[in-house]
């Protein structure tokens, strides 16, 4: 008889509800009700003010308190500050740790010499083209398999499986096939960038909320509508996640490829500044990389709030 | 009254003959037979598990993974409340009502409906900046813009304060009293119930265990004494009994 005696709470407090609500109308059955609900009240308050009391001094907030403006630049630029501090005082070894002018210094002479446009240019190309070929490949193969049942037999398990090889074990292989050329680079840098877009776009879109599905079938939504307007909407977030991990990955994959195996770019370039003792300019390369890396998230961060506005986060 | 004439001359909306649905080897629903006159405003009670949203989704043809027989008719254009608002979150209110539609006639009928349910004004917002009351509405203004000839709501004001309760169910009776769908209202409320329907089924072990025809005036009030012996009859036919009093 459990469910008859949920039931029957159900419908008192109900009554109760609608008893109250009754009241407003009703004067003299209000006086009676305040009258018998009014000490209780009070002791109810008394009851709950010395509580309070008692617990005022452990009742600190636990969150972290208001968040400081431009925050995050704080602690990059204290290790600047330290950085400089040491250089001037002469306490840093200046073959192993260049003081920062000295950086920049090697920086703007790469520059106007020229041999750093072409460095960076070859780099940047090479991930561009890899970044392209592993979203393109990455959203395409999520959709084949998130949408039809076909298409997951085919391919997740495939991309699984590939997935548990580490992509850079494959450079060996794909340096034998395709040379040590461009084509290899850009080979490895589209496998490191389709994977995370396909994992997160593929489980977004198999993942959608049964309920919108009942929800389209009530409204009488056509395969294509629920498809366009419900499913690739909804796998969009997932799809986000993705994109970011890729765009790191692309440079991750550049870093590596660019270090092993390269006549050109940047890695080449740092490649060849150890072997002269460079420091410095093997610093430039770090601080482009960083700052490429940066860049490209904040755009990414940028076009998904745009296209996410609906959510309202907590970070907004 | 008009109404009754109008349910006279018009068919049933919905026929039910012998439906039978069942989950593994349980039979929740056992040959049910029903009429529900166009026009008609039917609410339908019954303990939790009793099969009322089996019944309402096999109106609506929600089961298909699920094993059953028997003859339904229902009309063409079926529209479906939940309990929860189910809006999309990535598509603005009005975007949300028009699910499905298209074309500036649609449109304009949205910013009706969502007129009509008290939220001019809004249309531009998103799903997450409505309250509970108000995404409700506007899923009735997404349902009530098909202008369906049965509505069916499942549990529409279960996830609702007592407050907003109230207000809702003033206005599904005057969106009804306009419009004039057949309602088929799955709840577990009974003073819902009473204050809405014109008629109120229980169901009990896979049957209809009580029709039972409310013959009071509208708007009704939760103090009208004579709703009382109703009440009491629909909590004996659920198996509860009122030892509070």
């Amino acid at each position: 008889m459990t469910t008859s005696a949920s039931t029957n709470t159900g419908t008192s407090t109900d009554a109760t509800a609608d008893t109250r609500a009754g009241t407003v109308t009703d004067a003299s059955a209000d006086t009676g009700a305040e009258a018998a609900t009014a000490p209780a009240a009070s002791v109810a308050v008394t009851a709950e003010d010395a509580a309070r009391g008692r617990r005022r001094r452990r009742r600190r907030g636990l969150s972290p308190g208001k968040p400081w403006p431009a925050s995050r630049l704080v602690g990059p630029l204290l290790l600047i500050v330290l950085w400089a501090a040491a250089s001037a005082a002469g306490r840093l070894d200046t073959g192993a740790i260049p003081a920062p002018w000295t950086v920049l210094e090697t920086g703007a002479n790469l520059w106007t010499d020229g041999t750093l446009t072409t460095d960076v240019l070859t780099s940047l190309e090479r991930a561009a083209y890899g970044f392209a070929i592993g979203l393109t490949a990455g959203v395409t193969l999520a959709l084949a398999s998130g949408l039809t049942r076909t298409g997951e037999a085919l391919i997740d398990g495939t991309v699984q499986l590939n997935r548990a090889i580490p992509t850079l074990g494959l450079i060996p292989l794909f340096i034998l096939w395709l040379g040590i050329g461009e084509t290899f680079k850009i080979a490895i840098i589209a496998i490191v960038v389709y994977i995370p877009i396909y994992l997160n776009t593929h489980a977004a879109l198999s993942g959608i909320d049964h309920r919108f599905v009942e929800l389209a079938e009530v409204q009488g939504l056509s395969k294509v509508q629920f498809i366009r307007q419900v499913v690739i909407p909804g796998a969009l977030p997932g799809f986000f996640v993705g994109l970011r991990l890729g765009v790191t990955g692309s440079w991750l994959g550049l870093v590596v490829l660019e270090q092993i195996n390269a006549t050109s770019g940047l890695g080449y370039m740092m490649f060849q500044a150890q072997n002269y003792g460079q420091s410095d300019v093997i610093l430039v390369g770090l601080l482009i990389y960083g700052v490429f890396g940066l860049l490209s998230d904040t755009a990414v961060r940028l076009i998904e709030r745009r296209v996410l506005s609906w959510r309202r986060t907590l970070s907004s | 009254m008009a109404p009754h004439t109008e349910q006279l001359i018009r068919s049933s909306a919905v026929q039910l003959r012998g439906l039978t649905r069942s989950f593994e080897d349980r039979t929740v629903l056992d040959g049910i037979d029903l009429d529900i006159p166009a026009g008609q405003f039917v609410a339908l009670l019954g303990h939790s598990g009793s099969g009322k949203s089996t019944l309402l989704r096999a109106v609506a043809h929600l089961d298909h993974e699920v094993v059953g027989s028997g003859q339904l008719t229902a009309p063409e254009r079926v529209s479906v409340v939940f309990q929860d608002s189910r809006l999309l979150p990535w598509r603005r209110v009005l975007d949300n009502v028009l699910l499905g539609l298209d074309g500036k006639e649609a449109e304009h009928k949205g910013r009706e409906a969502l007129a009509e349910v008290g939220l001019k004004g809004r249309e531009r917002a998103w799903p997450n900046e409505l309250s509970g009351g108000e995404a409700q509405r506007a899923a009735l203004a997404r349902s009530l813009v098909r202008e369906p000839e049965l509505l069916l709501a499942d549990e529409p004001f279960g996830a609702l304060d007592a407050l907003t309760r109230i207000k809702m169910h003033t206005l599904l009776r005057e969106l009804w009293e306009r419009h004039r769908p057949s309602v088929l209202l799955v709840t577990h409320d009974v003073d819902e119930a009473i204050v809405l329907a014109d008629r109120v089924l229980v169901l009990d072990h896979g049957r209809i265990g009580l029709d039972l025809t409310i013959d009071r005036p509208h708007p009704r009030s939760y103090r009208d004494p004579l709703l009382g012996e109703y009440r009491e009859r629909l909590l004996a036919a659920l198996g509860v009994t009122e030892d509070h009093k």
